[in-house]
């Protein structure tokens, strides 16, 4: 081989091509390839009988492997009286190393034998030269002004120009689809961001009972996820989830003087209990870890923190809005109701909210 | 001896011999370490006493090892709130998981090596029960773990998941707070803590949760407890951040190594 003998061939041979490279007087010196190293399976005839034993060894696992997979099947039941959690644990654990162990071991013998029995000696193909011919190039270009010609593409402008039209007329399929993903029922999409289920006289009970809350239950430091009533007797046909996901309020208490209320929104809470929309502001995940010493919620996603003792105001992360508040107050028996629905859009951001 | 030699000259020490070394030191001292805090947690049981402690000497524990924060009377001090109305629910649940004695002032209470026994608690709880009352200890009704699963689990998803993780696993809260992993947590003390709400908990009266409600959870976190993970190796149920970093180290990690070998020359 050529690295054995003479390790400057390559180079002596040098020759750059005209086009593809700046001719230099000297050239950075091709170092060939290092010496060929031989490997202990080359010189150690025990080596290499340990080598080949090695890799059928490693085939005859897999062999194993691949029966023990069918036994496993057998020996792990998951039908009937057999069918608990454990057993069908240990179904997919067992099954599962054996193929793993039937394929790793195919490929761990078959890249063992090909780096420490087949041969490793290195060979050098010469690259040629990837521009084709003078002839090759203008064969190309006859070829091209031939089906020009024969075709018509270039003449027979009409032709081409409805084919545009046609190519590009055949996405617009494509976005009817997709603008289809918005609520179809007639609705506007920006009117259903816009509202909740929340109205004047909306009942505040209890997620997912449905029990209507007095205020007298809400005790200092607890916490009560709530939903409107209305929204409790909804099916999932009629849009439970879409609405719940809108709807969902944290309800808490605190020492009235702890609150630090606006002028304008002095009414919209009730002897110290307060209601913000558990939407998060910021990508819409629901904010409901409340710390009852601090007064802080927080969201699990972000770290936003709000605090509810000042308007559900943003302490900290990446939300750009306060928690909407449900103004809320209580009816003739005592039970709390909302005094009107969300005056924002609760959620995050979109096109026509910002 | 001579082939012993021989290999060394030729560098027959495998690449992977530093990596599984190091895998087995790692999974030694894991083991040690496991089974030495087991050892220390199983010494560390307190002792029960021999004769039933009233409220009196109940009374005396408290002056000795409460008092100082918590004010002679309940009445708290600067250092500690007042127990007033916490009742003999909170007691315990504070002493028995650890909590109180206050090992440091910190932004939450840590869980340590019990201080008292179980029959010293109860007499702590019956003497701060006795002077202001508050939530007294449950019917074992509530406490049976026979109730709704499902309906145990949904309400665990609605009211405590989002703090306490789905799986029970725990969770971080804001300025090195957290909600403790309740996986392994009596039902007596996920009752206590619903009901008197520790540190930043939220209290879940029996208007929010009823006894019902509470008896439902309790059965589904018990049940939880018990059935295996049905996955397999569950990485702390930490859920997908946790199980992402362990595809990225362990996974593409290991497709880095045999990508190495693949390509690496035969000696």
């Amino acid at each position: 081989m050529a690295h054995e003998h003479d390790t400057q061939a390559v180079e002596r041979v040098y020759r750059p091509s005209p086009g593809l490279a700046v001719a230099v007087d000297d050239p950075v010196q091709n170092p060939g390839l290092p010496p060929h190293r031989e490997r202990v399976t080359d010189k150690d005839p025990q080596a290499n009988r340990r080598a080949v034993r090695t890799v059928y060894t490693l085939f005859y696992v897999s062999v194993a492997a691949s029966i023990w997979a069918v036994a496993a099947y057998m020996l792990f039941p998951i039908e009937g009286e057999y069918a608990t959690m454990g057993n069908i644990r240990n179904n997919n654990l067992f099954i599962g190393l054996g193929i793993a162990f039937a394929l790793l071991a195919i490929g761990i013998g078959a890249i063992h034998w090909s780096k420490s029995l087949m041969s490793d000696k290195e060979h050098v193909e010469a690259r040629h030269s990837t521009r084709g011919s003078e002839p090759t190039r203008a064969a190309v270009i006859q070829a091209f002004a031939t089906a020009n010609e024969e075709s018509g593409f270039g003449r027979r402008k009409m032709i081409r120009n409805s084919l545009f039209a046609a190519l590009v007329a055949s996405v617009i399929p494509g976005i009817t689809l997709f603008r289809n993903l918005a609520p179809n029922d007639g609705n506007d999409p920006v009117q259903l961001l816009n509202e909740t289920m929340w109205a004047k006289g909306e009942r505040l009970v209890l997620d997912p009972e449905g029990t209507p809350v007095k205020a007298a239950d809400v005790t200092i430091g607890s916490a009560f996820h709530i939903i409107p009533e209305s929204l409790a007797g909804l099916s999932h046909d009629e849009g439970y989830l879409e609405e719940k996901a809108k709807a969902i309020v944290l309800l808490v208490r605190l020492l009235p003087e702890q609150l630090k209320e606006t002028e304008e929104r002095k009414t919209w809470s009730y002897d110290g209990i307060v209601a913000y929309s558990k939407v998060c502001t910021h990508v819409g995940c629901p904010v409901a870890l409340y710390e009852q010493q601090t007064h802080h919620l927080l969201c699990p996603c972000h770290q936003s923190q709000f605090d509810v003792t000042e308007h559900a105001k943003v302490v900290f992360g990446p939300a750009a809005r306060p928690l909407p508040q449900l103004p809320i107050t209580v009816d003739a028996e005592g039970y709390l109701v909302a005094k009107d629905g969300f005056s924002e859009p609760v959620g995050p951001s979109f096109w026509e909210r910002h | 001896m001579a082939r012993e030699k021989k290999r060394r000259s030729h560098g027959r020490r495998s690449p992977l011999a530093a990596a599984a070394l190091i895998g087995i030191g790692l999974v030694l001292s894991g083991g040690i370490y496991a089974g030495a805090s087991a050892a220390v947690a199983a010494t560390s049981e307190p002792t029960a006493a021999d004769t039933a402690l009233t409220a009196e000497d109940g009374q005396k524990l408290f002056q000795a090892n409460c008092a100082t924060c918590h004010g002679l009377d309940l009445q708290g001090t600067d250092d500690g709130p007042s127990l007033y109305g916490v009742g003999a629910l909170a007691v315990e649940f504070q002493v028995s998981t650890g909590r109180m004695p206050l090992q440091m002032q910190g932004p939450q209470a840590e869980q340590k090596p019990v201080q008292f026994t179980e029959e010293q608690i109860l007499a702590m709880a019956d003497y701060v029960q006795s002077v202001a009352p508050g939530p007294d200890l449950p019917s074992d009704h509530i406490l049976d773990g026979e109730g709704d699963l499902a309906r145990g689990a949904e309400l665990f998803r609605i009211n405590c998941a989002m703090c306490h993780n789905v799986a029970a696993a725990g969770g971080a809260l804001t300025q090195g707070k957290w909600a403790p992993d309740i996986q392994d947590t009596s039902a007596l003390h996920i009752y206590a803590a619903m009901v008197t709400g520790p540190q930043n908990m939220p209290v879940f009266n029996n208007m929010n949760l009823t006894p019902e409600d509470k008896r439902d959870i309790i059965s589904a976190l018990l049940y939880q407890q018990e059935e295996q993970a049905p996955g397999g190796f569950n990485i702390g149920s930490l859920g997908p951040v946790a199980e992402g970093f362990f595809v990225w180290i362990f996974g593409i990690g290991g497709l880095v190594a045999i990508t190495v070998w693949i390509t690496a020359k035969s000696n």
